[in-house]
């Protein structure tokens, strides 16, 4: 197993397999009899009802609100508005980094988005609360919203994504375009999307004097600690939070949001514990969303089919009064060769509330853009969609000329063909169909995903009973961080998996970072690697230099932990249990901690991505247009894989996410408005059960020594990238219609 | 003015006093029963997570007044397990990952249940997946939900299907 050097110590190797193992998840039996407590399900003494009223408009300002006839309705204790909003610290509208983001806390009269709170009403129950927002019956003051990419003046973002570029460079794509002997240029259209977690944003809140405790779905705690802090000038140390289960998150609970503060504001103003959820239909707005866009994609080949230049151009949005770019035509930067890449994003403001990191934000809309031009230029070319990228396999990557750490895509495209039967699929379109009449398309696309990771620490101890306990403030969101990191902790310490207790979803834990950019796993468990590592050696170092031990004297050679034993390593029969050396040491445990970030030496050496290959195939009817995908096939590489059972279902969703984008999701917006005609489940579809065929998830072998100590790539988000172009990919050949407006639309095949 | 009901939970008959006639069937396990096992996803029927058994039919409790239901029968997702002994349904939807996040979980296993118990779907994977579209899972764990309730129904179906619940 793994192997790990410590600085002025000897090496000890530490053994364990539970790493790999397709396990169960180990909140299992909570999640399956209704005992997992999410954040909406506790009920403090004296708890009170928190309902926001939101904005029917999009843009222009309250004029009035029915106090009086709220305040009448039998057991409302207050109504907040900008009048009675106690103070805050820091002025919401501050921006003291640049992920900080704007937020309304009834700071003023303006509306700069549909759905905006506008006023919380605190009752005694839920039906009060309820009737009494209604009753505020507000008033407005109406000026024309901003709802389109083509409403108002462009501008290019100063930065997208995390502080990348909005435009970047390599090589003469001018050049590359003029000489290549095929040529295409086509532009896409993605919708806006909201990432509608079943469980809607939450909290419960309650203050004691200055001390904050709050039960609210966080996927970065630390984070959210910071935020509330500088909002309510209290120390972070003050704030409480429990998140132990997340009702999925998708980087919409990424950020504290302005209605978990309301709640807060609302538990404050009150001086009792007050719970406030948001109502389905406030999901959109107050809580991010991926924005829409254009995109524009240039390419050109030479005869043989190798790229002479990609061109990309995206053109995103953001709110009018906050910055988040969406990079969408970075994901050229790294798949396909060509002597020639450029990329460049401009944007407009909306009146909307500002966008958020959104399941593979920038790499989503990115790819089903591109993977749909490889597709054109495939078709253009003559050549078979898979052949084309394999005649364009990037063996580095393309925009910095680094090797990647590791790079199992050919693998991928392999066994997934292999696994869809790829093979003898006709070139030409609307050449399939099945026994019902049905047109037969398939489709593929290649799937990518960056592995970062961002900063966790964890702490390791050792109990004299022979136990392991491993805190983390890590979140589970349903990827299965509960079992995962067991697992991982399981082979940090040398025990078995029953031996280990994990601690996380508490704020008072170590600092887990913040659970997204598939990055999740691997930060936290290179936190968790170290800190076994740094427990191990302090163990090993207290029977080494006692002679008493049977590993006195172990010295250079160190020693192995396993089974919650350790073996000197030159002479495995001599061993001691953890137990008897900490009970000889007179110690009831030993602890050490650990950190995990990215190591930049191999940061700057390398490029570093998770990749996959997905295959599709749709039926269509020709008369009607419906779309079904009926069959999916994705290969996935992604580094070490911890969990396969639990990593399966990550590609699953992931797949599934792809099928919403090509096929499903779209916000729509009232141009007149600004208001969203579809802010609820029924009409905002995403896939149910019915629309999801048989999927398989292939699970590629890939050993990456650099991206971090075991490995780890990212899995969480890759899935989407790749799908939903495959889809697309195949509707096109299934009816020689090229749609270039997600989700595809069965009016756009007729 | 305050309503009396009788309503039978999870096999417990509770005489129950109920101040306001707005309270859903939903709000009154959740907010006044301390049984939040069935969620709130979205309150107008649409996503399925409140999905309990109402006098042995799987309905949305989000829909339905407490008040109307003077006489029902509730089951619940705490009211599956005897003890440490998990229902067939809820070991299967373990043993396949028929879940993420977990939170639309209760209802897809009530609804599951109730699907089984109506005895329409037979043994086609295309049947189970029609008839357990009204529990939508964001997370998108369908294959494990199907592959659990296809294996829970044919262990059932050694026992009596009519007392799955």
């Amino acid at each position: 197993m793994s192997d790990i050097t410590l600085p002025q110590a000897p090496a000890h190797l530490r053994q364990g397999s539970s790493i790999g193992q397709p396990l169960t998840r180990r909140d299992g039996a909570l999640k399956v009899t209704g005992q997992a407590r999410f954040a909406a399900d506790n009920h403090p003494e004296g708890l009170l009802y928190a309902v926001m009223a939101v904005s029917r408009i999009a843009r222009g300002r309250v004029v009035a609100l029915d106090l009086a006839a709220a305040s009448a309705h039998p057991g409302v204790v207050e109504i907040m508005t900008p009048q009675n909003r106690p103070a805050l610290a820091l002025d919401p509208d501050a921006k003291l980094h640049p992920f900080m983001f704007r937020m309304d806390l009834l700071q003023n009269d303006r509306v700069r988005y549909a759905n905006q709170p506008i006023a919380v009403v605190i009752a005694e129950s839920l039906e009060a609360a309820t009737e009494a927002a209604a009753l505020l019956s507000p008033t407005y003051e109406l000026e024309t919203p901003r709802t389109g990419l083509d409403d108002g003046d462009s501008f290019i973002p100063p930065a997208v994504g995390v502080g990348s570029p909005p435009a970047v460079a390599h090589g003469d794509v001018a050049a590359g375009l003029a000489a290549a002997t095929h040529r295409i240029e086509a532009t896409y259209e993605t919708a806006t999307q909201f990432h509608n977690p079943m469980e809607p944003h939450a909290i419960v809140a309650s203050w004691d004097g200055d001390t904050l405790s709050i039960d609210t779905p966080s996927q970065g705690m630390a984070m959210a600690q910071g935020r509330i802090a500088g909002l309510f000038g209290i120390p972070p140390g003050n704030i409480f939070i429990r998140s132990p289960f997340l009702g999925g998150g998708f980087g919409s609970k990424g950020m504290i949001s302005g209605p978990q503060i309301l709640g807060i504001l609302a538990a404050r103003l009150v001086g009792r514990p007050v719970k406030l959820v948001l109502r389905r239909d406030q999901m959109y707005g107050p809580v991010g969303h991926r924005a829409p866009s254009r995109q524009t994609v240039r390419l050109g080949v030479d005869e043989s089919g190798a790229l002479t230049a990609i061109d990309h151009h995206a053109r995103i949005a953001s709110s009018s009064f906050d910055d988040f770019f969406e990079g969408n035509a970075g994901v050229a930067h790294t798949l396909y060769a060509s002597p020639a890449i450029a990329t460049a994003h401009d944007a407009v403001r909306l009146d909307t509330g500002t966008p958020l990191f959104m399941r593979a934000p920038g790499e989503a809309p990115g790819s089903i853009a591109l993977e749909s031009a490889m597709d054109e230029m495939a078709q253009a070319c003559g050549m078979d969609p898979l052949a084309f990228r394999l005649r364009n396999y990037a063996e580095v990557e393309p925009i910095t000329g680094k090797p990647f750490s590791s790079k199992a895509l050919r693998e991928c495209y392999a066994q997934g063909a292999a696994s869809f039967g790829w093979a003898g699929r006709p070139l030409a379109p609307r050449t399939l169909r099945d026994a019902d009449g049905l047109l037969v398309g398939w489709g593929m696309g290649t799937a990518t995903f960056p592995a970062i990771m961002f900063q966790a620490q964890a702490r390791a101890v050792l109990r004299r009973d022979g136990h392991g306990i491993v805190e983390s403030g890590a979140h589970d969101m349903g990827q299965g961080a509960w079992t995962a990191f067991a697992q991982v902790a399981a082979d940090a310490l040398g025990l078995d998996l029953a031996e280990i207790e994990f601690r996380a979803g508490t704020s008072d834990l170590p600092d887990a970072g913040i659970a997204g950019g598939s990055a999740h796993t691997a930060t936290v468990a290179a936190a968790i690697h170290t800190a076994g590592a740094n427990v191990i050696a302090r163990l090993a170092d207290l029977a080494m230099t006692d002679e008493r031990s049977p590993l006195f004297g172990a010295g250079n050679a160190g020693v192995i932990a396993r089974h919650g034993r350790l073996h000197r390593r030159d002479d495995e029969t001599r061993s001691e249990s953890y137990g008897e050396i900490l009970t000889r040491a007179g110690l009831a445990e030993i602890d050490a901690a650990g950190s995990g970030a990215v190591d930049p030496a191999a940061q700057g050496a390398f490029a570093m991505h998770a990749h996959g290959a997905v295959f599709a195939e749709v039926k269509v009817d020709p008369d009607l247009g419906q779309i079904r995908v009926t069959r999916l096939v994705g290969a996935f590489a992604a580094g070490r894989i911890i969990n396969p059972h639990l990593v399966r279902s990550q590609y699953h969703g992931g797949m599934i996410w792809g099928v919403s984008f090509a096929l499903h999701e779209h916000a729509i917006i009232d141009p007149r408005t600004g208001r969203i005609m579809n802010a609820n489940l029924g009409e905002y579809h995403v896939p149910v059960n019915a629309d999801i065929p048989a999927m398989e998830a292939i699970l590629v072998e890939e050993h990456d020594p650099y991206v971090n100590p075991l490995g780890i790539k990212g899995v969480g988000e890759i899935a989407i990238t790749g799908t939903a172009g495959a889809i697309a990919n195949a509707v096109w050949h299934a009816t020689g219609v090229r749609v270039r407006r997600f989700p595809i639309a069965l009016e756009a095949l007729l | 003015m305050s309503h009396s009901i009788t309503l039978t939970v999870n096999g417990v008959e509770r005489h129950l006093t109920l101040d306001d006639p707005r309270v859903t069937l939903l709000d009154l396990l959740r907010e006044r029963l301390d049984l939040t096992g069935s969620k709130k996803g979205c309150d107008r029927g649409q996503c399925g997570a409140c999905t309990v058994l109402l006098d042995g039919r799987r309905t949305n409790a989000c829909l339905i007044l407490a008040i109307s239901q003077d006489g029902a029968e509730v089951l619940t997702i705490e009211g599956l397990a005897q003890g440490d002994r998990l229902h067939p349904v809820q070991a299967a939807f373990i043993a396949h990952d028929g879940l993420q996040c977990g939170f639309c979980t209760p209802g897809q296993i009530m609804s599951a249940i109730g699907l089984i118990g109506e005895a329409q779907a037979g043994t086609d994977p295309e049947r189970i997946r029609e008839g357990m579209s009204g529990n939508l899972c964001r997370c998108g764990a369908y294959a494990g939900i199907t592959a659990a309730v296809l294996e829970a129904q044919q262990q059932l179906d050694a026992t009596d299907r009519r007392s799955v619940a």
